[in-house]
């Protein structure tokens, strides 16, 4: 066990983790916009740590940065879809 | 190695399984909708894992699309909430 092993190991345990509190707090929390926010913080940063922590695993920095491209795009779609989604929950409470 | 990480993406797809089980509950169709951005950011994790775990570098081009498409979907579900009603153009 390299030091990158105990390094990949300890990150993608930690991005597990984040997962676990994404989907509890998707499933426990009381109203839509709470929810929302537990989906959206937890998951990213679980994608991150699990990126993170993939990083020494992978053999080139070609691969490394699609790796990170990876994150980036799922950070930037879900920044922007947050806000979109928030739109249509505001709507529906209004019509409510 | 290998198995860790295999093993790891088949924990965070059981954590997005858990999280589906609001699609079924969901009181809003919002909530839905988080359910399935869920499935789509769980889904990339676990291409990740799997693909880097298991040595098939394709996977990565795979969550890179399915980052791509969740967005898409949620971006679609939007605009058909705000068109409710009213006529596609």
């Amino acid at each position: 066990m390299t030091a990158a092993d105990i390094f990949t190991v300890a990150c993608v345990v930690a991005g597990g983790f984040f997962f676990l509190a994404g989907s509890v707090g998707l499933l426990r929390f009381p109203d839509a916009l709470t929810r929302l926010h537990a989906l959206t913080k937890a998951d990213n940063l679980g994608l991150g740590l699990i990126v993170l922590g993939l990083l020494p695993q992978v053999d080139g920095v070609f691969a490394a940065l699609k790796l990170v491209a990876v994150w980036l795009i799922a950070q930037l779609a879900s920044a922007s879809v947050t806000q979109l989604v928030v739109s249509v929950i505001r709507r529906d409470e209004d019509a409510a | 190695m290998a198995a860790f990480l295999t093993a790891s993406a088949a924990f965070v797809m059981a954590m997005v399984a858990l999280g589906l089980l609001r699609v079924l509950r969901g009181p809003g169709r919002a909530d839905r909708v988080m359910a399935v951005q869920l499935l789509g950011t769980g889904g990339i994790a676990a291409l990740l894992l799997g693909g880097v775990g298991g040595g098939l570098w394709a996977a990565v081009d795979f969550a890179l699309v399915l980052a791509l498409l969740a967005a898409f979907a949620a971006v679609a579900f939007v605009d058909g909430a705000r068109r409710a009603g009213r006529p596609d153009p």
